[in-house]
């Protein structure tokens, strides 16, 4: 069958790429289904300089070989793709894509990844590259010498924060909690820098504008009261989500949304494998997805292979 | 030059004539960041099923990428990359920031009438 294959690995970053090498190595037929462009949240990072045995490289450049030596391997990939339908409970698993091409396999691995958070606020999305961005590195310079915003109290925000105040001429940090989650040392760098400044305990409740933002809607979340803040331009950095909205009631997800996976990659589900930033864990980095996708890839080999033959033997009884 | 399998656009006189030549045009103007990536693989993507329209990329930090960076249309953008629409040299639609495969193609099957 053209559209059978040993596994269908569901995603297209480092975890999703690294289980497409293994497998196609394996000399098992696999495809990738990924929803967004080749790469995930790896095309994010401008620059890793942690990755082992690679000294530098961007973020593009090692999606663009992942994605190489797995095509090379002989793993299908179709990126882009809208996934309309899963049924992954029986034994031969389904995923239908743009409500018309089904796609079966013996098992299947999640590797959705995530995205990034966005705040909620009234007309968010109306002003996104008009004057809100998620991206530092990207849309900096569009801010040389404006006043602008980060959202956020985690490291990214902060280290942004600070890396903002390059083109910012005043960079106000808005957290909705009382404290910050980042590192000591990149918060006492933020306070000792005379550009930024802190509002805490605060959230953005709404964008205003015409045809670019203009200012912004902040709420004191003790005393609830609502302000209205001119500004250019607010980076927002709030961390992220697991991309698993379509996999509920398909497969265990934890109070975060995380798939449950044991050590294996394992789901509550037979033949259902997960790995990457989708999963429930802590550290979420390039090396833990790449990990998660090779252990997932040999467990899922293992079932398929066992499957394989159970059903060989089946067949010459 | 960006690291695309586009046609590149690198300077002014070669947009100009992409535009004489090329009844409809997208030309996505950015750089090799996260931002932009996604839209250039969309287009490279879709490049063989929509032959009515030429595909096109552009560095935004060449200084004959003033012929995008300063268009009406993209007054008010402040995020990478500007996707420019043509049709008949004339611009139809303008796009600040990353899009989906969905919202360009919508973009396209509404302003050069699909594929």
């Amino acid at each position: 069958m053209e559209n059978h294959f040993d596994v269908i690995i569901i995603g297209g970053g480092a975890a999703g790429l690294t289980a497409g090498i293994y497998l196609s190595r394996a000399k098992l037929s696999a495809l990738i289904l990924n929803e967004g462009a080749i790469g995930g949240q790896m095309v994010l990072t401008h620059e890793i300089a942690n990755y082992p045995g690679i000294e530098n490289i961007s973020g593009y450049e090692l999606a663009r070989n992942m994605k190489a030596q797995a095509q090379k391997f002989g793993c299908v990939i179709k990126s882009n793709v809208k996934i309309s339908e899963m049924n992954l409970s029986e034994e031969i698993k389904r995923v239908v894509v743009g409500g018309k091409d089904v796609f079966t396999s013996h098992a299947v691995i999640i590797a959705t990844g995530g995205k990034s958070r966005t705040i909620g606020a009234i007309r968010e999305d109306e002003f996104k590259g008009k004057g809100i961005s998620y991206c530092a590195t990207c849309d900096g310079d569009f801010f040389q010498d404006k006043e602008i915003i980060v959202v956020g109290g985690g490291n990214s925000a902060i280290e942004e924060a600070v890396s903002l105040t390059k083109y910012a001429s005043k960079v106000t940090v808005v957290h909705q909690f009382d404290h910050f989650q980042a590192l000591e040392k990149y918060v006492e760098e933020a306070k000792n820098n005379p550009k930024i400044n802190f509002i805490m305990e605060t959230k953005i409740t709404e964008f205003v504008g015409v045809e670019k933002l203009e200012s912004v809607k902040i709420q004191n979340q003790r005393t609830n009261e609502t302000t209205e803040m001119k500004i250019d331009g607010v980076f927002i950095f709030i961390g992220y989500v697991p991309n698993t909205e379509k996999l509920n009631g398909i497969v265990e997800l934890n109070e975060r949304e995380e798939i449950v996976v044991d050590e294996n990659m394992s789901t509550n589900v037979k033949g259902v494998y997960a790995a990457g930033d989708s999963i429930n864990k802590r550290y979420r980095q390039v090396t833990t997805a790449v990990a998660d996708g090779t252990i997932a890839a040999l467990s899922a080999a293992e079932y398929v292979n066992n499957y394989k033959k159970e059903l060989s033997l089946a067949t010459s009884d | 030059m960006l690291r695309t399998n586009l046609t590149h656009v690198l300077s002014e006189q070669e947009h100009s004539k992409l535009l004489q030549e090329n009844e409809n045009v997208m030309i996505c103007c950015g750089r090799m960041g996260p931002m932009c990536i996604p839209v250039y693989e969309v287009m490279e993507e879709i490049e063989n099923d929509y032959k009515n329209v030429k595909f096109a990329d552009m560095e935004f930090d060449t200084p004959d990428a003033k012929v995008i960076r300063n268009l009406p249309d993209v007054r008010g953008f402040q995020g990478i990359p500007f996707v420019i629409y043509y049709k008949n040299g004339k611009v139809v639609k303008a796009t600040s920031s990353i899009q989906s495969k969905d919202q360009v193609t919508a973009i396209l099957d509404a302003n050069f009438g699909g594929k």
